[in-house]
């Protein structure tokens, strides 16, 4: 049985992070429709898990019962679970080519049934974070010393069943339960201060009983020590507060919602990824 | 007169107190049980099994919907998790967490709504649970068990956790009609035919049961005989069952405790329309909200009566 990973350094996180971000890039727009910039805020986060040592898990045997879960409960952001799974070994690299096409297995949000790693089906907003504390109380009452993660959008914190989801946790105290906010401060249709603030944000996870921590969640070594303090946490359950930018890592992409739920063109995909430094394969993009 | 009279049935516990007992017997079974509740476990009667397994009962609070999705998390861990309150909270409330943690993952999770129907009387409409058959039967996959009495509820909830998947079984809040003495009450899947006749057939499920029955009494001593078959497995429904009663009588009647639109009625009608058309009619609440009452009267003024049941009977015969 695999357990946990050894610590990747973070010149090498950061590398991957860029892995992941190029195949983002890549199986969207190979699929001419996703959310590649709501995965791409996403990426260190996601590279600290998987490949940092943090999750305690097992590709070759996805059932193990003792493994760490990770619960993407922003599911329009699978392109970046479907590229950590797919270089973790869960199943092929060639899964990523065939992103949202009948038949495939990679849909467009999660699907538990038939993604080997995807903890949870989920694309319904704001439902992840209540089968994280499931999760939870289980290995609760099963004494096992598994952790569950849990990554919600910011956005999707406004839904209501959010923060009966965060009651619950404190109300049982759970010591095994991270609940991640990847806030890059967009959604579908603008800001998340435009469309319903949930500022005070770490005050209000404080208030309902969480311990919180905020933190730069593009910044590698910031992520990692986060991730690893939220690992060794057992005082109950532990809030971390993600600052990203929506479609960090592109200059055009970042910042601007209006990719969200949208593929780059094959244009933009060649100049995303030679700002991302994948030369050889920006050249399959290039005109002519 | 109380539903039951006519046909001689003693008055047996409610549906919910089987259900709660039923829970119980369960859990000294089976150690992977884990009941979720949101307030109500004094009224849905899982409260039996907070006593019994205080360890292995989660109180989520005012909150269905963490309620259902707590429920998923436990199922994707291997434990056979029961999430209870009253049906229309459960699945009004909860519906998209029922259809996106549960039903689209296929995950082992029971749901058992009681207060149903219109028969809870003086809490009013808002509590009265009378579009939840419609819903659960939408949800691919969902297995819906309504049934009629405590003997049939304790073997249904047997039935439910042997499957692998989503169940939804209803119960209700009175004190219900017994129909069934001892066993073979319930099969999954299969109509019970609990009388026999070659005139028509009367179809319920729940406390309409006892209610057909009366009118089976009644139509017996006006000389017709009626068939009563008991559909406790509304999804997946008992086709053959439907097939049969179209072919081998004169028509069918419906009755339930529920709104007329996509209901065991509806579902009725589409099992027969594929193989055997049949004249029918149903006896179903009809496009409205009930309201407050004695439960008795509430029944009454929205149609479930003997003699009710009896004219929906004449007036398909007579087509």
């Amino acid at each position: 049985m695999t357990e946990t990973q050894a610590r990747a350094d973070i010149p090498a996180l950061k590398e991957t992070a860029r892995l992941l971000r190029k195949d983002i890039i890549e199986m969207t727009t190979k699929a001419g429709s996703g959310h590649p910039s709501s995965s791409m805020s996403a990426a260190e986060v996601v590279a600290g898990l998987y490949f940092g040592g943090i999750l305690r898990h097992n590709p070759a045997e996805p059932k193990w019962p003792d493994r760490d879960r990770f619960v993407l409960s922003k599911g329009h952001a699978c392109p970046v679970l479907y590229a950590a799974l797919a270089n973790t070994g869960y199943f092929p690299l060639e899964w990523m080519d065939h992103l949202r096409e009948i038949d495939a297995p990679l849909e467009g949000h999660p699907n538990y049934l038939r993604v080997p790693g995807a903890e949870a089906s989920t694309g319904s907003l704001g439902q992840g974070l209540s089968i994280g504390v499931g999760m939870a109380m289980a290995g609760h009452m099963d004494n096992k010393d598994y952790k569950v993660y849990v990554m919600t959008g910011d956005g999707e914190i406004e839904e209501g069943q959010i923060w009966e989801a965060a009651a619950s946790a404190a109300k049982f105290y759970l010591p095994n339960i991270v609940w991640i906010i990847d806030r890059n401060g967009f959604q579908q249709t603008g800001s998340t201060k435009d469309v319903m603030p949930m500022d005070p944000l770490a005050e209000k996870a404080t208030a309902f009983g969480w311990h919180v921590r905020e933190i730069n969640g593009q910044d590698m070594a910031e992520v990692m020590d986060a991730l690893e303090e939220a690992k060794s946490y057992h005082e109950g359950p532990y809030c971390l507060i993600c600052n990203t930018k929506k479609g960090a890592g592109v200059s055009f992409v970042e910042g601007n919602f209006h990719y969200h739920g949208k593929a780059l063109t094959v244009e933009e995909t060649h100049r995303a990824l030679l700002e991302l430094g994948w030369t050889a394969e920006a050249a399959k993009y290039a005109k002519g | 007169m109380a539903i039951g009279d006519i046909a001689g049935l003693k008055l047996g516990p409610a549906t919910r107190d089987a259900f709660g007992e039923a829970l119980v017997e369960l859990g000294g079974r089976k150690p992977e049980i884990v009941v979720v509740d949101a307030d109500l476990a004094n009224s849905t009667m899982a409260s039996k099994f907070q006593t019994a397994y205080p360890d292995r009962f989660i109180e989520v609070g005012i909150a269905e919907s963490n309620m259902v999705g707590v429920a998923a998390g436990l199922a994707t861990c291997g434990k056979e998790a029961w999430a209870t309150s009253f049906s229309v909270f459960l699945l009004a409330n909860a519906y998209d967490q029922i259809r996106v943690s549960v039903a689209y993952p296929k995950l082992n999770v029971k749901l058992c709504g009681s207060h149903s129907g219109i028969s809870i009387g003086p809490d009013g409409p808002s509590q009265m649970g009378i579009e939840d058959i419609a819903l659960a039967c939408a949800l691919p996959g969902f297995t819906v068990i309504v049934p009629c009495d405590a003997e049939q509820t304790k073997a249904a909830v047997q039935a439910a956790s042997a499957l692998d998947g989503p169940v939804f079984i209803r119960t209700g809040r009175s004190k219900t009609p017994v129909i069934y003495a001892n066993g073979n009450s319930f099969t999954l899947g299969k109509a019970n035919t609990i009388r026999e006749g070659k005139d028509i057939t009367l179809i319920a499920c729940g406390l309409t049961v006892a209610l057909a029955l009366d009118a089976a009494k009644l139509l017996a001593d006006q000389g017709i005989e009626a068939r009563v078959l008991d559909m406790a497995t509304v999804k997946p429904l008992d086709e053959e069952a439907v097939a049969k009663a179209a072919k081998e009588t004169k028509g069918i009647v419906v009755i339930e405790e529920h709104l007329l639109d996509g209901g065991l009625g509806s579902r009725v009608a589409m099992a027969a329309a594929k193989t055997s058309p049949a004249p029918m009619a149903f006896v179903a609440v009809d496009n409205t909200f009930a309201e407050s009452g004695l439960p008795e009267d509430v029944l009454k003024k929205y149609g479930f009566t003997p003699e009710n049941v009896v004219t929906a009977a004449k007036s398909v015969l007579s087509r």
